[in-house]
């Protein structure tokens, strides 16, 4: 069932393209190091903090390719997805800051959020859970007899938990249109991969369930838009679920407070010359005619943009305590 | 006019959503083909169709998970498990996050949770547990257990139509154990409100599920010997009808909480925190809760009997709070 890697790009990959996976990519990196390295030590960022940094081209070159009546579900090294979604760099910051006009009202923290109108469902910390609930978003698709798709997020951590499991199979059984992209980062918090699990692919776990899963480099964007596409064309024609295991490495701790002592140097090193946004520039200067200004200009735009909205969040209240027990229930 | 049994009338009641609303379907383990378990989904297949009355591969996680993210999308999932016993598999996905999700980002969850839960029919520790509290503990549910076939049909209603998630409670022994002629015209009995079985003067019974029925054995018993007992069937556990807790309480100063679920954390402690908190100056004597003990449900007849609450051990609590 498993298809091998495509090794060549099959598609011409025009200029405008490659500036919004360039945009994407650089908005969230710079916006998760503002988050992580200033506003967190700087105690505006409160509880914890966890980043997709090395994992930018994963959720940039597959929701691109989402639609509105498309839902997502990503997970917290993800956020890349979010910014596609129309969620602004402000409402993610007042999310971080705790304040009354993050996603969450203040009500939850970091990554930790969601949007019904942009089809986002938050992340669920209980890793893995968000299987089955792809499967329920994909359900009612079909139920409708629409060929919309579910964009499915987690990494190999997630991998090892029962609903993993029980989710992939019900979405085989019942033939969902659902893309899985799976970060295979090599570590769950501090576990290295071959202390999760026996087999040498997360693939290998997915060929059981009788779904079709390929293999990609998830530090390259055009690969990762080149599988989705193909995964979503797949869904779309309601084929059924689809599988893409996203060979990368986290290039951060599990989160804000962890050093990751337990990677070894050489790894770090090796996967820093792999870095995504340099991958897709060096494609964009040999092919696309782009140049070190460019990416100047760019980045600056985007620092400018973050500064601001930074400036907008510091500004927002902080919840009420009055509205402490709102919202637990439906108003009677 | 014939008459109903209470598993009859809760298929009734989700045959009838069903037919109202195309967004209500069922889904769960054997509940189309063979039409579940205790035959509540029988027939549904044929009349709604497979995309309506969904057989799943055994896993809770997976259908609560997916019945989670279906009511996201627009639909009114009502999950079958095949036991009550075996909504602990799916207790992440109902309590981390089906229950948090209007709080956490506005969502509705409009899914209901059926599972055939209590004892009294040689279940044994698998299949017999009245497993109500972690739920009733969690905020964001609603927990509904009916006592008769009446309530049985009007809550399944009002369950589906509900914009929570709701884990509503079936017992097994009252299945088809309890009947009555129900109303040819619609009716729903509302989420929260419970019900005065039998009124009474000097001491009240507060209780649900099946000890209700227990309870107004007891009361009849206690009738002839002069003692007048009102029994308050809560139907609903969250939201708890507190008004009609008091108002009992109140009226009669002496109350007995009584559940078929294990005593210790089980739902008698937390309506006498309610009590002693707002009705203390009017009790004339302590809050009694009558339980099963703290073991496993077991299977044994001897052992079982042993377990739950009697009509006797009623009777005899009732007779020694009367005398304060």
């Amino acid at each position: 069932m498993s298809t091998p890697a495509v090794a060549h790009l099959q598609t011409k990959f025009d200029r405008d393209l490659c500036e919004r996976f360039h945009y994407y990519m650089l908005l969230m990196r710079e916006l998760e190091d503002r988050i992580e390295n200033k506003l967190y030590r700087q105690g505006k960022v409160v509880g914890g903090c966890y980043t997709g940094r090395g994992q930018e081209a994963i959720p940039v070159g597959s929701a691109i390719l989402s639609r509105p009546g498309d839902w997502l579900t990503p997970s917290h090294r993800d956020m890349a997805a979010l910014l596609i979604r129309g969620i602004t760099p402000e409402e993610i910051l007042a999310q971080y800051m705790g304040r009354a006009t993050g996603l969450t009202k203040g009500r939850d923290g970091n990554m930790h959020m969601g949007c019904a109108e942009r089809h986002c469902v938050p992340i669920i910390s209980s890793i893995g859970a968000s299987i089955p609930i792809a499967g329920g978003l994909a359900f009612a698709m079909r139920y409708r007899g629409e060929s919309n798709v579910v964009f499915n997020y987690s990494g190999d951590g997630a991998s090892s938990r029962g609903d993993w499991h029980e989710g992939l199979n019900m979405a085989a059984v019942m033939n969902l249109p659902i893309v899985y992209l799976c970060n295979n980062n090599l570590y769950a918090y501090s576990t290295p991969l071959d202390k999760q699990m026996k087999v040498a692919d997360i693939a290998d776990r997915v060929a059981g369930y009788g779904i079709p899963a390929e293999i990609v480099n998830g530090n390259d964007v055009l690969a990762i838009y080149e599988a989705s596409k193909r995964a979503v064309e797949h869904a779309r024609a309601g084929k059924g679920p689809y599988f893409i295991e996203c060979k990368t490495f986290r290039m951060s701790g599990h989160s804000a407070h962890d050093p990751a002592d337990y990677v070894p140097n050489q790894l770090r090193e090796e996967w820093s010359r792999k870095d995504p946004i340099l991958m897709l520039q060096k494609y964009m200067v040999e092919n696309l005619g782009a140049d070190e200004q460019d990416f100047v200009d760019m980045r600056k735009r985007v620092l400018d943009k973050i500064s601001g909205a930074v400036e907008w969040a510091l500004e927002q209240p902080f919840p009420d305590p009055a509205t402490l027990e709102d919202d637990v229930y439906a108003p009677a | 006019m014939a008459e109903t049994t209470y598993v009859e009338a809760i298929r009734q009641g989700i045959w009838e959503e069903m037919e109202r609303d195309d967004t209500v379907f069922v889904m769960g383990e054997d509940v189309a083909v063979y039409g579940g378990a205790f035959k509540i989904t029988k027939g549904m297949l044929e009349r709604f169709g497979e995309l309506r009355v969904v057989d799943t591969p055994l896993a809770e996680s997976g259908i609560v998970g997916a019945g989670t993210g279906a009511a996201i999308n627009g639909l009114r999932p009502v999950l079958e498990m095949q036991f009550a016993d075996f909504m602990a598999c799916g207790f992440d996905q109902i309590t981390n996050f089906a229950a948090k999700c209007r709080y956490r980002w506005g969502q509705a969850i409009p899914m209901v949770i059926r599972a055939p839960a209590g004892g009294n029919i040689h279940g044994g520790p698998f299949h017999s547990q009245n497993v109500e509290m972690p739920y009733v503990h969690t905020p964001g549910l609603k927990v509904v257990q009916p006592s008769t076939a009446y309530d049985a049909k009007g809550l399944i209603k009002a369950a589906i139509r509900d914009d929570d998630p709701v884990i509503f409670l079936e017992h097994k022994y009252l299945y088809r154990s309890v009947k009555e002629e129900l109303p040819t015209q619609e009716y729903t009995v509302p989420i929260g409100e419970a019900g005065v079985r039998r009124e009474g003067s000097d001491i009240s019974i507060i209780s649900y599920g099946w000890m209700v029925h227990v309870a107004l054995e007891a009361a009849e018993n206690a009738a002839e010997e002069g003692i007048s007992v009102e029994v308050l069937d809560l139907r609903t556990l969250v939201p708890l009808d507190r008004q009609a807790i008091l108002d009992t309480a109140k009226k009669t100063s002496k109350v007995v909480l009584l559940h078929e679920d294990t005593l210790t954390g089980g739902l008698g402690g937390e309506l006498a925190g309610i009590i002693s908190e707002h009705a203390f100056d009017y009790l004339d004597g302590p809050l009694v809760r009558i339980a099963a003990p703290d073991t496993p449900v077991p299977f044994s007849d001897t052992l079982e009997r042993a377990f739950l609450p009697s009509v006797e051990d009623v009777v005899a609590k009732v007779r020694w709070l009367h005398r304060f």
